[in-house]
């Protein structure tokens, strides 16, 4: 590794560090990029889809070359409950050609493929490498980090702190707590195998198109919710949930997704399918008001790390927010450097790109859309609600005449303990929280 | 699995980026569900051996089952998505950490300070995601 003065370290070789890496080596600026993993996306897990429209600007006609799955052309929500399944089902052409909305991916190709671009414009990768620590001048400025190599201390003018949702560094720089379970979800899925043909048959997709499915009410007494997308040939089913949830509930993960497995509305999806890898990762699912300071002398941080996950149940979405916050966290890093200011005074120009762009500005519109979505009603009894309008409206009584919708509205509110004053309410809180 | 339909899966498969007979659709299918009539009951030991460890000579987690004695929820336990933390006898906790997925979830619902050190497995040790 380089003994010189590095120009910067980031940390983690995902999609933040990757593209702060990316930003930093096309500037001509030196950069090392380090990962705890074999390979960039070895620790990685996400669930459902990387929306790539984040990088028009940074590789041209990405969509040619990035490892992809699936095209999602299909978007279903879905609501449960033990017996009946309401969907809302989505799907456009336009989704599955130029320049294309979402895509499924493994996280071992598609983040080394990123990493792959910052190597190719000068940044240095290394690999199965651990930051352990911080390196700080006598004021408390990062100055660098220790890694786990010998003799591995590396000094840089910035280091970008891209190491993920428990990161260290961030903690050990006081900017995240040491711990805080309501700010997190513990994502667990398993990937099916399942034929080609057999998944475009099940699912009515063309080659090279996708689907994902996102489920309410599939996650128990527990918050949280389900999903359930496709690869090229295999399934990625699994949950989501609460931590605090998860641990009052005292349900094993791998419960949850056997029991979504068996629903009726998804099993008919695997049959026959066998697991190819289980895996288990956390989400920072706090939103705005969890994000932490981003800057502290010498040091940024981004992606993951940074809290930056957007679990705004319409709206989940990460990678791109990783992608994002990390193209900005090295524009900002290669300005600090050439107006020889890398405090954390001269790197504040990265919280205004971030506010200016979609990350903060996302986050900052839909900052109590996290609280909505995993509060009681919205996780308990609106899915119920639901379901049984749908049978009530659907289900054929004759000889009785058909009952009115007002009617079985009512009845459907009071079966699962909705008062209609609080059906006025979250309607309201609704519109508020996605305006 | 009969030689048969085994082939005309394969010469379907080959046309299947063109066109997919109902014919090979349905083989396919019905290979699928002989070879599972009823839902497959997946042991956990089964679920934890598709996963990849590359087992490191440090535990990167440690335990300090004392401190775990005092604690009356042992949130850690069931948890634990790989299910490593094991209730003893003496009312204490048994970890190890040669199948962790590293994901900090133990850690953030302990409630128990200094009953869990967490870090990271020493650099390419640990688990391996292929298809996260």
């Amino acid at each position: 590794m380089p003994s010189e003065l590095l120009d910067a370290i980031v940390v983690g070789a995902g999609p933040a560090g990757a593209a702060a890496a990316l930003e930093l080596a096309r500037a001509g600026r030196s950069v090392v990029l380090l990962e705890r993993g074999p390979f960039p996306g070895a620790k990685n897990v996400y669930g459902g889809v990387v929306y790539g429209r984040v990088l028009d600007n940074v590789i041209p006609r990405w969509w040619e070359q990035v490892p992809v799955q699936r095209w999602v052309v299909r978007r279903s929500t879905m609501m449960l409950t033990g017996s009946q399944a309401l969907s809302v089902d989505f799907r456009s052409e336009a989704w599955g050609t130029v320049p294309y909305n979402g895509m499924t991916v493994y996280r071992g190709d598609f983040d080394s493929w990123l990493a792959g671009h910052a190597v190719a414009a000068g940044a240095e990768l290394v690999t199965s490498t651990v930051a352990t620590g911080l390196l700080r001048d006598e004021h408390g400025a990062v100055t660098g980090v220790r890694t786990d190599r010998p003799g591995g201390e590396l000094r840089a003018r910035a280091v970008i702190a891209c190491d993920g949702v428990n990161s260290f560094l961030a903690k050990e720089a006081g900017l995240l707590p040491q711990a805080a379970a309501s700010h997190h979800t513990l994502g667990v899925k398993e990937v099916l195998d399942l034929p080609a043909p057999v998944i475009e048959e099940r699912f009515g997709l063309g080659p090279h198109q996708g689907v994902d499915i996102e489920m309410l009410g599939a996650t128990g007494c527990i918050p949280g919710g389900g999903f359930l997308y496709t690869n090229a040939d295999t399934v990625s089913v699994g949950i989501v949930v609460s931590l605090p949830g998860l641990a009052r509930a005292k349900v094993r993960p791998e419960q949850l997704i056997a029991d979504l497995k068996a629903h009726p509305a998804i099993a008919p999806y695997l049959r026959g399918s066998s697991v190819r890898e289980y895996s288990a990762h956390l989400i920072p699912e706090g939103g705005y008001d969890a994000i932490p300071r981003l800057a502290v002398d010498g040091m940024l941080v981004a992606g993951d790390a940074a809290g930056l996950c957007l679990a705004a149940g319409l709206w989940l979405e990460g990678v791109n927010f990783a992608i994002g916050s990390g193209l900005a966290a090295g524009r900002a890093v290669t300005r600090a450097i050439g107006a020889g200011d890398t405090s954390a005074r001269g790197l504040a120009s990265y919280r205004r790109d971030l506010e200016s762009g979609f990350v903060l500005a996302d986050h900052k519109r839909l900052r109590r859309a996290p609280g909505l979505v995993l509060s009681d009603r919205i996780q308990q009894r609106y899915p119920g609600l639901l379901c049984d309008l749908a049978e009530g409206v659907f289900t054929v009584t004759n000889p009785r005449p058909k009952p009115g919708l007002l009617r079985l509205a009512r009845r459907s509110a009071q079966r699962n303990g909705v008062r209609v004053s609080e059906l006025l309410r979250d309607a309201a809180a609704g519109a508020r929280v996605f305006r | 699995m009969s030689p048969a339909p085994r082939a005309r899966r394969r010469s379907g498969s080959e046309r299947a980026e063109t066109k997919l007979t109902t014919e090979t659709e349905l083989t396919t299918e019905t290979e699928l569900t002989r070879q599972s009539p009823a839902w497959p009951q997946v042991s956990f030991q089964d679920l934890m051996a598709t996963v990849e460890f590359r087992v490191g000579q440090r535990a990167h987690i440690t335990v300090n089952s004392d401190v775990c004695r005092s604690c009356t929820t042992k949130d850690c336990v069931t948890a634990c998505p790989a299910d490593l933390f094991a209730p003893t006898s003496d009312g204490g906790i048994l970890f190890s950490y040669e199948q962790c997925f590293e994901c900090g979830t133990c850690y953030q619902v302990c409630n128990s300070e200094g009953a869990i050190t967490w870090t990271y497995p020493d650099g390419g040790d640990g688990v391996v995601f292929r298809h996260g």
